[in-house]
């Protein structure tokens, strides 16, 4: 089995705010992220897929189909956008880190057809990220678990 | 969903390499440069990932400000500007290799409230770092 990655940066705007909470609690939880007017970030989004090179090719999937299918769902989708009202996949969601890799994973994991999605990484900064591996326990078993 | 938080944090510590089972010869062959008896020090690095569901009323895991006061009390505040093998009772007994301090950091950071602590990282350097996710050490000698 052969993990291929492929890195992308999106640059977008979101805020951290519940309507279940007051303006208290939502101060209180969400802290600066709470700000009304909102905050951006530069992303950086790591995909890796699963499989077996093909004999033929020698390749797990096209690296340029790959790259299609991240910016069609991805960069199309998220790149210079205000994430809580520009995406409608995130509506109602607060657009945390783990909410948008969520969303991300769901978006793609159909459209791999080639090989399997592995694992989903978002850096909100490089000092914060979140890896999605999808309804499964199988992050324990596979490399990379945590790098 | 299956989703880890990882967030990074960094210390700055002095160590010396030396472990009082072996004789000043053999230290100076096994641990080499870092057996000097001054010590020298580097800026770690510390990767800290949790797991757990995701409240759907914050969409977090556990909030980074908890996270953060959590590593910080635990770790980073007893750590940086220290010498290791003086400073942190543990390492009075073990050698504070990157290896250990892996463990240590591990070990104290495993009650963490909001979240199921799943990995520790620390780079020593941008050129090596170490891993440990909590399986009892020796356990697959």
């Amino acid at each position: 089995m052969i993990y291929l990655t492929r890195k992308i940066e999106f640059s977008a705007s979101h805020l951290y705010h519940n309507p279940a909470f007051s303006a208290e609690e939502n101060r209180r939880v969400f802290g600066k992220c709470n700000n009304p007017h909102g905050h951006g970030h530069n992303y950086v989004l790591e995909v890796t897929v699963a499989g077996d090179p093909d004999p033929a090719t020698g390749m797990v999937l096209d690296l340029k189909e790959l790259k299609e299918i991240l910016q069609r769902e991805v960069t199309d989708r998220m790149d210079h956008r205000f994430l809580n009202y520009e995406v409608p996949e995130l509506a109602g969601q607060i657009p945390t880190c783990e909410n948008i890799a969520t969303v991300i994973w769901r978006l793609l994991q159909p459209k791999i057809t080639r090989g399997s999605l592995h694992r989903v990484r978002l850096y909100e900064t490089p000092d914060l990220f979140v890896d999605c591996y999808g309804e499964t326990n199988g992050a324990e078993a596979a490399p990379g678990g945590s790098r | 969903m299956n989703i880890h938080l990882t967030r990074r944090y960094r210390f700055a510590a002095s160590h010396r390499l030396h472990s009082p089972q072996l004789g000043e010869e053999e230290n100076k062959r096994v641990y080499g440069k870092c057996n000097n008896p001054y010590g020298h020090g580097h800026n770690y690095v510390v990767e800290v990932a949790v797991s757990g569901p995701v409240d759907p009323g914050t969409g977090m895991i556990a909030n980074l400000s908890d996270m953060d006061a959590f590593v910080e009390r635990e770790v980073i505040e007893p750590f940086d500007h220290t010498y290791l093998n003086e400073e942190i009772s543990e390492f009075r007994e073990r050698v504070p290799t990157t290896e250990n301090i892996c463990i240590e950091i591990f070990n104290r950071l495993r009650e963490f409230p909001r979240a199921k602590l799943e990995r520790v990282r620390v780079e020593e350097t941008s050129l090596n770092s170490f891993e440990y996710t909590g399986e009892p050490v020796g356990s697959r000698q």
